[in-house]
């Protein structure tokens, strides 16, 4: 459906995009996910046509976004990250121009306008001035904006950021509806958000794509991190004795012992974290001591998109390197 | 286009802008037929015409100086960018329906030479004559209007350079009379002119060189030129200045004669501005 090639683009020396390639699919929900200022507004910008590229190609479903805009516009409908509404009209009379200007007229205007005021829901809004309606409403507004003539691809850009929970919920459940019958993009640097949503997700860190995958196999990548955290009633020469038998451990780091308790911070490179809290059971219960708790720390999202964004900030391809956790610490911040 | 035209058109009857504009201009035509063709008993509308033209100095700038820079305020050009359409139609939209906003107040003001008429002989050709040459006029002065308006994203500094520019331009023939008229002094400002156009290109293209470019190249000619040849550059400066003015192209009609070559001048003007605004509007795009 969309293909995007080669894409760079240079804000005088800056570069905002470098070399992003990737190819999306038919229906689905993507998630374009980033830290700010990582050029995911800017690559949007560029697939809908708001923006020129300085290398490279964008297909809309075969018809290139520079050669052919007007073929590729009426595919996409956008919304970008600052909802551009015209305060001083209705939503009814902005609609109604947004649909004239996609080329809709007439009765079909009229139904189009109906649909997406129902399903952005803002029937009780619709006669009222957009300057007086809450951010939430305007968001909605914007969104309306972008389902008008029901395009085959819909685009937004950061369309929760600023909104309450309840707002937040309304949203994403409407992107979840949108993406039974549209191919539905949107950006956030909110993970969870990411997570619950997509069916796919576009990371993105200093302009460069560092993944592309489904949730779940983001998941597995992650290898470093996986954490066992362990109260237990042996001492710590005795946990030390006890977690040498077993194997696969990275790195021990005992806590202060209380009373009748150590706390132990186990870390572990393996990939099935469940084999490693086996043996380490298997291992207590053979030398008559108790573990008092076990928790199991599985690596989520988040360590897998600062693992990767600051591996891409390092100039290293994602997984190459173990430290990169410690070494762009600094990077994300300023990002 | 049409959907931006009524757009515009809708915004514009909504808010105040076309009336306070329409009002405007009614009011300085009227006082002018006041004293003019009722108090003098003079039959000759067009003489109203001439001297209700300073009024453009300020309601032309009122009318376009939010026509793109408010897009870029609120942020509504990313739509217009996004949206199935092109800058040409986009401008073209915005600019007709700014020329209806106009239209509405003259086609009333082409109402009085009719009602004069009744009382008294009226030089209907020239009135109408004098009429069409004034729309077309206002029209040069309003492309020139969203061109300005589409430099920035602040509407007052956007009115604000267009009451500065129609002003010179009103006073273009009067200030001719008094520069210097010697080759010496035309090429001085002709210099000045260069540096002026250095830092419009820088900030327009916001590259250097280019600019550098283009305006060592018009040195090098202006310097060639005046070692051939320097009487060529005597007088030019009040000549230049004469000739860029827009209202002088009018008085020609008020003095009776249906000159085609303004009406010429005035499209050339009018298509100049809008093809700069679209390239400006374009522009966006690439920084």
């Amino acid at each position: 459906m969309i293909s995007v090639e080669h894409l760079t683009k240079c804000y005088g020396d800056f570069t905002a995009v470098e070399d992003l390639s990737f190819e999306i699919g038919e229906g689905h929900v993507y998630g374009f996910l980033g830290p700010n200022g990582a050029g995911k507004s800017t690559t949007m910008n560029i697939m809908t046509g708001c923006l020129s590229a300085t290398a490279g190609h964008v297909r809309i479903d075969g018809y290139d976004i520079f050669d052919e805009p007007d073929k590729a516009k009426k595919l996409i409908g956008y919304l970008p990250e600052h909802p551009p509404l015209y305060m001083n009209e209705t939503p009814v009379e902005y609609l109604t121009f947004v649909g004239e200007a996609k080329g809709l007229r007439g009765e079909e205007l009229r139904q189009q306008i109906e649909k997406v005021i129902a399903m952005a829901g803002i029937e009780h809004m619709k006669h009222r001035r957009i300057s007086a309606l809450s951010k939430g409403y305007k968001q909605r507004v914007g969104i309306a904006q972008a389902l008008l003539g029901s395009p085959r691809v819909i685009i937004l850009d950061e369309p929760t950021v600023g909104l309450d929970p309840i707002q937040i919920i309304e949203i994403r459940d409407l992107i979840k509806e949108l993406g039974q019958s549209h191919t539905v993009i949107f950006s956030s640097h909110i993970l969870s958000e990411v997570q619950a949503i997509c069916d796919q997700i576009l990371m993105i860190a200093h302009g460069k794509l560092v993944a592309f995958d489904e949730p779940k196999n983001l998941e597995k990548q992650l290898l470093s991190s996986n954490e066992i955290v362990l109260v237990t009633d042996a001492a710590g020469d005795q946990l030390d004795q006890i977690l040498s038998q077993v194997g696969q451990i990275t790195a021990v780091s005992v806590g202060a012992a209380e009373e009748r308790r150590t706390t132990a911070h186990i870390k572990t490179d393996c990939r099935d974290i469940y084999d490693l809290s086996r043996a380490i059971f298997l291992a207590f219960a053979k030398s008559d001591h108790v573990i008092l708790e076990m928790s199991l720390k599985k690596g989520n999202l988040e360590d897998v998109f600062i693992e990767l964004t600051e591996a891409a900030s390092d100039g290293i391809a994602p997984g190459e390197s173990d430290d990169a956790g410690e070494a762009g610490e600094s990077e994300v911040g300023k990002a | 286009m049409i959907a931006v035209l009524k757009h515009e058109l809708r915004s514009y009857f909504h808010s105040l802008t076309a009336y306070v504009f329409g009002a405007f201009l009614l009011a300085f035509i009227g006082i002018g037929s006041l004293i003019y063709n009722l108090q003098a008993a003079v039959s000759n509308f067009e003489f109203v015409l001439s001297f209700g033209c300073l009024v453009f100095v300020v309601i032309v700038p009122i009318l376009t100086m939010r026509v793109i820079a408010e897009e870029r305020r609120q942020k509504t050009d990313q739509l217009l960018y996004s949206l199935p359409i092109t800058t040409t139609q986009v401008i073209l939209g915005k600019y007709f329906a700014l020329l209806a906003v106009y239209l509405v107040p003259l086609a009333i003001i082409s109402l009085y030479p009719l009602l004069f008429s009744q009382y008294g002989e009226v030089y209907l050709l020239t009135s109408y004559g004098s009429i069409l040459a004034f729309f077309i006029m206002g029209a040069a002065l309003i492309a020139l209007g969203v061109f300005i308006s589409s430099l920035t994203d602040n509407q007052g500094f956007a009115a604000g350079i267009g009451i500065a520019v129609i002003l010179l331009n009103y006073y273009s023939v009067s200030l001719s009379e008094s520069v210097s008229s010697t080759a010496f002094g035309s090429l001085a400002a002709l210099a000045v002119l260069i540096i002026v156009l250095w830092f419009v290109i820088r900030y327009l293209t916001k590259n250097e060189p280019l600019a550098w470019g283009i305006c060592l190249v018009l040195y090098a000619l202006i310097m060639i030129t005046a070692w051939l040849d320097d009487t060529r550059f005597e007088g030019l400066l009040p000549a230049i200045m004469t000739k860029l003015s827009l209202f002088e192209r009018f008085y020609v009609f008020v003095n009776g004669v249906f000159d085609m070559t303004g009406i010429v001048y005035y499209a050339s003007v009018i298509i100049f501005f809008l093809f700069l605004s679209i390239q400006s509007l374009e522009k966006r795009r690439y920084n």
